[in-house]
């Protein structure tokens, strides 16, 4: 693994009286899958948050991509390589693919040298490749979302994420709302964005994904990181005992 | 990942064909019909007849399909036809009475009935997009309230007349008008009616293409055309198929939503100035009849309520169908009321189509 891409400082967010992170500190490297576990109310959304800026931490730093990125705008962030692909998937389902990938940017031509029209063609085109880099194959890019299953949309959104440059990927519970073969395919997923050393922040409940595809785990709970654990030490058993908190890490 | 086994039998896209294309079939069915069944119906006549009878419905169909896209709905339309019939007449009127050269009357009067409409459609488009007053709440007041400004404008007066009769004929020789007549013995002749016609051949000059239906047919090619390929229409689509997505994606779904509305109000005082030349007259009421209509048509034409699905050209169809029943059922002397009920049944039937043909076209993967 290389440098940090990622670095979080000593962040604290505070909701009137309540802390819900408490001096976190959390690094991603280039190429990495990190498994971000805690029960609910964890504090794991809340860090995903000012990551991403939805929030803005009381207290610490953000270092991405050697920016401080603490405070910054979600636009702004997005736009130094930072995506967040939620459970809903943030798709039109009633548009096709080359639609979505380019939603808001829409490549536009000149329709007889004058009126700026979308050109669909390229869009197409350009999304074909980016599910082509992800090994996805989706029969038609001309169909509509809703005609596609759970795990291709999954695949939608990654391909967007990374046709617009992402640098590091952050899945809420990517695989909560899937069937078992679909769920799978979003593993694959996964492990094809770190071989193109792309890394991603994966949050799931589901241990038996988290084992299959994280190089790292971390485990917080009330607000703070209580385990950092490299794969080859990570056991389900252990992973639970510092979720529920049976067990503190030294 | 690879693909579902394909599961489509040549059943599936046969039916799937006939759901996308029946309003089509409906209407050439409508059509053979009342030509074979109504004395008089299969005429040059009688269909451009048709033509204008639908622009009204039309033109404020074309506005609303964009609204109902962004699974928004416009009632505001009824009045602010009325409101730029008014306003665009009683200008008219007013500069002509004045003294002003006639043609720069009209086209001053087209401004200002163009600009009233602006007031009801930002109003609107402030309310859904900004203060997230539900699309049918906000245009419901918008539609008492133009309904209200339009009536105090004619002091309750249901007609702004008293247009001066230069003026009149003006207005006339366009809303009455046509690009090109049909005349017995002469044939093909452009721009007006020739002036000396002996009555037998005025009886049987026909309007190959009035005006009414170019303005229309030049609105739905041009909003045709946003809809269907400019960046606008596809965030349009995008708005209605999932706003939250439409946000992250940066696009300023406020500022999209503010335009619809502003859209369907342009589109609708079209209708109402149409109204003035044809009529020669201002009418607070001139839309009013046909709101259900221009909404009925939008989903006759396939355009989904919810929001994120339809096209112009359905919509199209949809105030087509709705002319030709309108007029058909006269020329058969069936009471007119019945037009409502078979309105009605299309209607649902429109509905239950579409949702077949969705699921048609899962199983088609």
């Amino acid at each position: 693994m290389g440098e940090p891409i990622l670095q979080v400082h000593g962040v604290s967010k505070f909701f009137g009286g309540l802390t819900a992170l408490d001096d976190v500190d959390f690094e991603v490297s280039c190429g990495e899958v990190v498994a971000l576990l805690g029960d609910n109310g964890a504090g794991k959304s809340t860090l995903i948050k000012c990551i991403s800026g939805v929030y803005r931490p009381e207290r610490g730093q953000i270092i991405f991509d050697g920016h401080v990125i603490t405070g910054h705008t979600p636009m702004e962030i997005r736009g130094l390589g930072i995506e967040t692909i939620y459970q809903d998937l943030a798709l039109a389902e009633n548009l096709d693919v080359g639609a979505n990938v380019f939603l808001g940017k829409e490549k536009k031509r000149r329709w007889l040298g004058l009126f700026p029209i979308t050109d669909d063609e390229f869009m197409r085109r350009e999304s074909e490749q980016a599910l082509d880099k992800l090994d996805i194959h989706i029969p038609s890019l001309r169909q509509k979302l809703v005609n596609l299953s759970g795990g291709q949309r999954q695949a939608v959104a990654i391909a967007r994420a990374i046709y617009w440059n992402a640098k590091l990927i952050i899945m809420d519970e990517p695989t909560a709302a899937l069937g078992v073969p679909e769920q799978r395919k979003v593993l694959d997923l996964i492990r094809t964005l770190r071989q193109q050393q792309i890394p991603v922040i994966l949050i799931s409940h589901t241990m038996q994904d988290v084992m299959d595809v994280a190089d790292r785990m971390v485990v917080m709970r009330r607000g703070r990181v209580v385990a950092n654990v490299p794969r080859r030490e990570a056991t389900v058993d252990l992973l639970v005992k510092y979720i529920i908190g049976a067990e503190e890490m030294a | 990942m690879k693909s579902k086994s394909s599961s489509a039998t040549s059943l599936d896209i046969f039916l799937n064909l006939l759901a996308r294309s029946w309003t089509y079939l409906f209407l050439v069915g409508l059509l053979v019909f009342f030509s074979l069944t109504g004395p008089g119906f299969f005429t040059v006549r009688n269909f451009s007849n048709i033509l204008v009878a639908s622009t009204l419905v039309m033109l404020m169909a074309i506005g609303q399909t964009f609204v109902i896209i962004t699974s928004g709905i416009d009632l505001s339309i009824a009045f602010t036809v009325g409101l730029s019939s008014v306003i665009g007449a009683t200008t008219m009127r007013n500069l002509a009475l004045g003294g002003m050269d006639i043609g720069l009357a009209i086209l001053i009067g087209i401004g200002a009935g163009v600009l009233a409409s602006l007031i009801p459609g930002l109003v609107n488009g402030y309310l859904v997009a900004w203060v997230r007053v539900p699309p049918f709440i906000a245009t419901l007041g918008m539609y008492g309230i133009v309904r209200g400004a339009a009536f105090l404008l004619t002091d309750g007066q249901q007609v702004v007349g008293g247009l001066p009769q230069n003026l009149r004929d003006s207005l006339s020789s366009i809303g009455n008008g046509s690009l090109i007549y049909t005349v017995p013995d002469i044939g093909l002749v452009f721009f007006s009616r020739p002036a000396d016609l002996a009555p037998a051949q005025l009886r049987f000059t026909d309007m190959l293409l009035p005006y009414p239906v170019i303005v229309a047919a030049l609105v739905v090619l041009i909003f045709g055309f946003i809809l269907g390929r400019t960046q606008f229409g596809r965030h349009t689509y995008a708005i209605g198929g999932n706003q939250d997505a439409a946000i992250r994606a940066g696009i300023n779904v406020k500022r999209h939503l503010l335009m619809i509305y502003v859209l369907s109000a342009f589109t609708a005082s079209i209708a109402g100035l149409l109204h003035v030349f044809r009529f020669t007259a201002g009418s607070p009421l001139a839309g009013e009849s046909a709101l259900l209509s221009s909404v009925a048509a939008v989903v006759i034409g396939g355009t989904n309520l919810f929001g994120g699905e339809g096209r112009l050209s359905g919509t199209v169809v949809g105030a087509l169908i709705i002319a030709t029943l309108t007029t058909g059922l006269v020329i058969l002397n069936i009471d007119a009321l019945w037009q409502f009920i078979i309105v009605g049944v299309i209607i649902i039937v429109a509905v239950l189509v579409g949702r077949v043909q969705q699921a048609l076209e899962r199983r088609q993967i």
